[in-house]
């Protein structure tokens, strides 16, 4: 799994960070989303989809591993 | 001067937990509707936004959606602000501005409301916590949880948050107060804003000569030079008018939601890690902001199906929007267990509410220490006698009467 995140789409939340320090983190400037790492391993998955569906700013999307970023690698994040 | 006559405005009717019947109905049959804004039969109307895609839309869209301000009785103009006037009383808000000019100022203030630098308060709000409970305690039973803890609660976080020293509190808290509640005369409010706003000056003018480590002061001292008195005096007067009745409003009515489902009360009990999604859902399902700031079109769109004109007004519905079934399914049930949904009671975009953290904090821990010290809390009035909050702009409830 691949994690990106879009800081255009942001509005610095600060909840992804709150439900999964492992993965996501802010930044102190502009308090928008950091990634603290972009390949979790599947046990974060579960956590990772949720903190993308709460997401305020739909800036979070996973990723199949080595995808070239395309639609189709693109989950349903929306749930 | 007794409040002007006639129905509240449909999108801050409620019923219960629920938007008003009105506003239901009007969410139900379409996303965007022109509603009538003048007294009786004036033509004057505002666009209604109520499904949850077209809110996202105006609110992700400060381009082609204002939230400045520009009418009103300002000095020489004849109802319409120029493009580059301000009304004093409006300067530092961040909601009246738009980008780029906002960008600037909320920059500044962004690093101290990061999840992290609010954590930092987390021993200072548990504290306010226990004080405020040893006061229902002394109070009671029945106590009043409006009165002994939610209202004084949300105030003293926000003067820890801001620096109001402890000895001034109450009578700073009071008159924040008056100049919100909507039941009272224009000239009263009007003096009470303008007394706590002259506080909030000298506050900011004893900060820049002396900074301490709290926020104002780290505010002066990293970014002094880019920042005016004026605007850190609104910035502080937004802070506190923004986290009083919004915080006050979610206690109240959440500690009520949750009375009335005693099996969520248990499993917070039994694990307060469960209390975050508690609070997440409580934050949907009650949404207690009526409506963000209005927005000005600036430009001709088309929002849910509808032509909204360069000029016009739209007024946003918060709680219709997070009761879409486009959020979330069966979403008139409180259902802590419901899968992660992206809810809009924080609002969206570039104006999404600076005081978020701090806010769920806030939450977490004062339905955390509310149920830890009353483990046998209940209702001590009957249910339907429970008088909900009408008159402020968040929703809320004018007393909760409980024993233990
Ligand atoms: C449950 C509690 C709260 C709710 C539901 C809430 C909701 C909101 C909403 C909907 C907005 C967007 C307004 C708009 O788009 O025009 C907002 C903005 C804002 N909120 Fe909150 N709020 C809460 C608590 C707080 C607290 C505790 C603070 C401060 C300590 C705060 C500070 C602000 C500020 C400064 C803004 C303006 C941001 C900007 O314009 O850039 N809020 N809030
Ligand atoms: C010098 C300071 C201020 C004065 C003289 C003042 C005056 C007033 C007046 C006359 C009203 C209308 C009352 C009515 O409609 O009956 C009002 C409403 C209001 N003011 Fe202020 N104000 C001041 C500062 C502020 C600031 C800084 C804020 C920041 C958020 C603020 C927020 C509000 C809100 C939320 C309302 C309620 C709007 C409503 O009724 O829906 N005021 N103020
Ligand atoms: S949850 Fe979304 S909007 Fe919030 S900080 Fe994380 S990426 Fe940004």
């Amino acid at each position: 799994m691949e994690v990106r995140v879009d800081r255009d789409r942001c509005v610095g939340s600060g909840l992804c960070m709150m439900h999964v320090p492992a993965v996501f983190d802010q930044s102190e400037d502009d308090g928008k989303v950091l990634l603290a790492t972009a390949h979790p391993g599947p046990g974060l998955a579960r956590s990772v989809r949720g903190a993308a569906g709460r997401c305020p700013g739909r800036a979070i999307s996973l990723h199949a591993d080595g995808g070239t970023g395309g639609a189709d690698s693109t989950e349903n994040v929306r749930q | 001067m007794p409040r002007r006559p006639g129905p509240a405005p449909v999108h801050t009717r409620r019923s219960r937990f629920d938007p008003g019947a009105e506003l239901r109905r009007l969410a139900a049959e379409r996303p965007v509707t022109r509603i009538g804004a003048g007294p009786g039969d004036s033509e004057e109307y505002v666009w209604l936004v109520t499904g949850y895609d077209a809110v996202r839309q105006v609110l992700g869209d400060h381009v082609r959606f204002s939230t400045r301000r520009r009418f009103g009785r300002a000095a020489g103009t004849a109802g319409t602000y120029p493009d580059d006037y301000r009304p004093d009383d409006m300067i530092g808000q961040l909601m009246d501005y738009d980008p780029p000019e906002h960008t600037r100022l909320r920059k500044i203030l962004t690093p101290e409301f990061t999840v992290r630098r609010i954590r930092r308060l987390r021993p200072r709000i548990e504290e306010i916590a226990a004080d405020r409970l040893d006061a229902v305690e002394r109070a009671g039973p029945p106590a009043d949880l409006v009165e002994q803890f939610a209202t004084p609660f949300s105030g003293a976080v926000l003067c820890e948050l801001i620096g109001v020293p402890r000895d001034d509190r109450e009578a700073f808290l009071r008159r924040a107060r008056h100049h919100l509640d909507q039941g009272r005369g224009r000239q009263a409010r009007a003096a009470a804003g303008a007394a706590f706003s002259r506080y909030l000056a000298a506050l900011v003018a004893g900060q820049r000569r002396d900074p301490d480590d709290g926020f104002l002061g780290m505010v002066v001292r990293d970014h002094g030079a880019d920042v005016t008195d004026k605007e850190l005096r609104g910035v502080c007067v937004l802070l506190m008018l923004a986290g009083l009745d919004n915080i006050s409003g979610m206690l109240s009515l959440g500690t009520l939601v949750l009375l009335e489902h005693p099996g969520r009360l248990a499993e917070i009990r039994a694990d307060p890690g469960t209390v975050d999604r508690t609070v997440e859902e409580l934050l949907r399902y009650l949404t207690v902001p009526h409506a963000p700031t209005p927005r000005t079109a600036l430009e001709d769109v088309t929002v849910g199906g509808q032509l909204v004109k360069a000029g016009e007004h739209l007024v946003v519905s918060l709680p219709t929007a997070n009761r879409d079934p486009a959020l979330t399914a069966a979403p008139d049930r409180f259902d802590p267990a419901r899968a992660p949904s992206a809810h809009l009671a924080f609002g969206h975009g570039v104006h999404h509410c600076l005081g978020a953290a701090l806010a769920r904090m806030e939450l977490c821990i004062g339905y955390t220490e509310l149920l830890r010290r009353f483990p046998h809390l209940r209702l001590a009035a009957p249910a339907a006698e429970v008088p909900f909050r009408l008159h402020t702009t968040a929703y809320g409830l004018e007393r909760l009467p409980v024993a233990w």
